[in-house]
């Protein structure tokens, strides 16, 4: 198990475009660290630098205080899971498993022994004299797994490692990954580009765009204070609504009416012109399902309703909105930068699903004032961000994480015993 | 497909495969006659007999033909081998590695594969006499790698570049060698193009006549189908025909066997599974 650090890391391909620009990330032992942004943002490729399958142009990648740029793969100790699995057809599953340890020319009945512990922990005993070619999806992936946790790795590198399983396996996968590292306790870097698993496994997360970092926090942190249009764009599904707003005062006109600020964010953006506010979702609600008390904290706009969604535990309703022409423009182009495709610009606002809200019918919404957040729709900087809260969030998560690795590791050891130290023993 | 469609299908099958078997039929049923039944004017021999391989297996031609067999065999097997070997390494560097002149040497192996061997026979014919080559096994086995060689190299990086690289990434990151990765993983997955490619490469090598006429003056190095050429009958008023044919015959039987043994590795889709699928 090690740390990894990376100083200024730059890839450059042959044509001049670097993939990845100036990256700087530390990544402490034991900790689970996410790749995330969209794709074509550089995070396989860094992940790759890691292992050792890039050449680093330049900047220093450091695993366990020790630079690795020019070391081969296969002297970094690192373990990877790619995303199409890369099993070797011609072996059975336990050969699969145990090729890095015969490589390591291991005795026999040593591994035997950790093949056998890696294939309790992933439930493959089963299915060890098979060939790749004969199991299910989940199957060959957990496989994939049972190599990489066979040998005593410094780190676990996951590249879109669920991106092939169907939804309901990834799910399930998802959660075996999680329960998995918390009980090896071994440093981990996996990328993906689903935002759910970069929200539900990570330690920290670390969003990229176009080969820069823009943001490396907690997944709380990324989704209250995040620190650009980028990343509130990237993070949140359904995701955060941009809405034109202009600055009176200390209150911010919107389409959806004005929108009171508190001292510290109207502070932030007086004397501006042209702004951006955003607000997620799940900060509306129907207004006759808004308590009494709670009503004061927002405020109330009628809107006609494009379009609703219920889906039994929640419900959608889709606003059309106007904005003008030069926001219109930029939101597109923000979409079209994280995958998606807006045609059209709408709010998309979470109300209760018991809201008899219709559409094709006006309504008075509630807005929560608390949480809004404005940009700089020029530079798309986050003007309202409190960095002290944001740090308090990852602090708490930290915490938190030191728990449950307690938690997990005392539990591994009386009840899974030997299984839980396979990578580790 | 419709009921009708599928019965011209079938007929115009039957008939390819008649065309295609036809002269192997005709030579089978020729090398069974007698030699003063081969005039009869049939298809089928009057009375089957075995009297033309025994001629050349135990009779006066065994002389000639069974050290041509052996030679055609030792010629043929160690050409393969050193053209598998040397292609393989060849098509590995074309399907994964980045180097100046990679088109070149693909275009140059094209460039080599479809040129005449008759036009150069000659002049390897001179050279080969002053360096000692001529009438030798390696003075073949030469010329043959430069016969299959190209072609080998184009089959077998055909099949190198269906392999996933992952795979031999995944090896690497595993703590092998670029070697062992090579040997552990490449070249199993490769085993079925190795076996194809081999198999071309003795084809060509067996059927190859041009350079083993002229290259050859002996039996210490003289190849089958020049052997073949070489058979006179019992008197110089009678052909060799029979004899011919049922030479013929048994230098096919090896192909035959050959690909019937290998058939079943030579299956594609040993790879399913390795990735997502």
């Amino acid at each position: 198990m090690a740390s990894i650090e990376m100083r200024n890391i730059v890839k450059q391909y042959g044509d001049g475009y670097p993939a990845v620009n100036d990256v700087s990330l530390d990544i402490a032992d034991g900790e689970f660290m996410i790749l995330v942004g969209p794709s074509g943002c550089g995070k396989s490729t860094l992940l790759r630098m890691i292992v050792g399958l890039e050449d680093i142009t330049s900047g220093d990648m450091i695993i366990g205080g020790k630079r690795v740029n020019d070391l081969a793969p296969r002297d970094r100790n690192l373990s990877m899971v790619f995303q199409n699995y890369a099993l070797y057809p011609h072996m059975t599953v336990y050969e699969n498993i145990a090729f890095p340890l015969r490589l390591a020319k291991m005795p026999d009945d040593e591994v035997r022994r950790r093949v056998t512990e890696a294939a309790e922990v992933l439930e493959l005993r089963d299915h060890l004299e098979r060939k790749p070619a004969n199991l299910s999806g989940g199957q060959r992936q957990r496989v994939a797994m049972g190599r990489a946790i066979v040998r005593q790795a410094e780190a676990f590198l996951f590249d879109e490692p669920l991106s092939n399983l169907d939804a309901k396996l990834r799910g399930q996968m998802r959660t075996e990954i999680a329960r998995l590292q918390r009980r090896l306790g071994i440093t981990t870097v996996y990328v993906t580009h689903d935002q759910t698993e970069a929200m539900t496994l990570g330690d920290r997360v670390c969003v990229l765009r176009k080969g820069r970092i823009q943001q490396v926090a907690s997944p709380r942190e990324l989704y209250e204070q995040p620190v650009n249009l980028f990343v509130a764009g990237f993070i949140g599904s359904p995701p955060m609504n941009f809405l034109p707003a202009t600055v009176q005062g200390d209150q911010l006109q919107t389409p959806f009416g004005p929108i009171a600020l508190d001292e510290r964010r109207a502070a932030a953006v007086r004397g501006r012109d042209l702004l951006l506010v955003g607000i997620r979702p799940e900060y509306f609600e129907d207004a006759s399902l808004v308590d009494e008390a709670k009503r004061p904290l927002g405020s109330l706009f009628r809107a006609r309703v494009d379009v609703t969604e219920w889906l039994g535990d929640s419900q959608y309703a889709y606003i059309p909105y106007e904005a003008p022409e030069a926001i219109r423009n930029q939101l597109r182009d923000l979409s079209r930068e994280l995958d998606a495709e807006e045609l059209r610009t709408q709010a998309i606002v979470s109300i209760d699903a018991t809201s008899r809200i219709r559409e094709g019918r006006e309504a008075e919404f509630w807005l929560d004032a608390r949480k809004v957040h404005v940009f700089d729709p020029q530079t798309g900087e986050n003007l309202t961000r409190d960095a002290e809260a944001g740090a308090r969030l990852t602090q708490m998560a930290t915490e938190d994480r030191v728990e449950q690795v307690q938690e997990a590791q005392a539990q591994g050891t009386t009840v899974g015993g030997g299984a839980s130290r396979a990578g580790a023993a | 497909m419709s009921r009708r469609e599928k019965t011209w299908w079938i007929i115009g099958g039957i008939l390819i495969v008649l065309y295609c078997l036809f002269p192997i039929a005709w030579i089978v049923a020729l090398s069974l006659k007698a030699p003063e039944d081969i005039a009869n004017g049939q298809f089928l021999p009057t009375d089957a007999s075995w009297e033309n391989y025994s001629t050349i297996l135990t009779g006066s031609a065994s002389e000639l033909f069974l050290p041509a067999l052996r030679n055609s065999f030792g010629i043929c097997l160690i050409a393969t081998f050193i053209s598998c070997v040397l292609s393989m390494f060849a098509a590995y560097a074309i399907a994964r590695l980045d180097f100046p002149g990679k088109k070149v040497i693909l275009s140059t192996a094209l460039g080599v594969a479809i040129f005449p061997v008759i036009s150069i026979v000659t002049p390897l014919f001179n050279l080969w006499r002053q360096i000692g080559l001529y009438d030798t096994w390696p003075g073949l086995i030469i010329p043959y790698l430069s016969l299959t060689l190209p072609i080998s190299i184009w089959t077998m990086s055909a099949f190198f570049r269906e392999i996933p690289w992952e795979m031999e990434q995944a090896a690497q990151v595993d703590g092998a060698t670029t070697w062992q990765a090579f040997r552990k993983v490449i070249v199993p997955l490769a085993a079925p193009g190795v076996f194809t490619t081999a198999i071309i490469a003795f084809f060509i090598a067996w059927n190859d006549f041009a350079y083993g006429i002229s290259l050859t003056s002996t039996s210490a190095s003289r190849p089958v189908p020049a052997a073949l050429g070489l058979f006179s009958g019992a008197s110089q008023f009678e052909d060799p025909t029979g004899a011919i044919a049922a030479a013929a015959v048994i230098v096919t039987i090896p192909v035959v066997v050959l690909v019937l043994l290998f058939q079943r590795r030579i299956v594609a889709g040993l790879t399913n599974g390795a990735v997502k699928g």
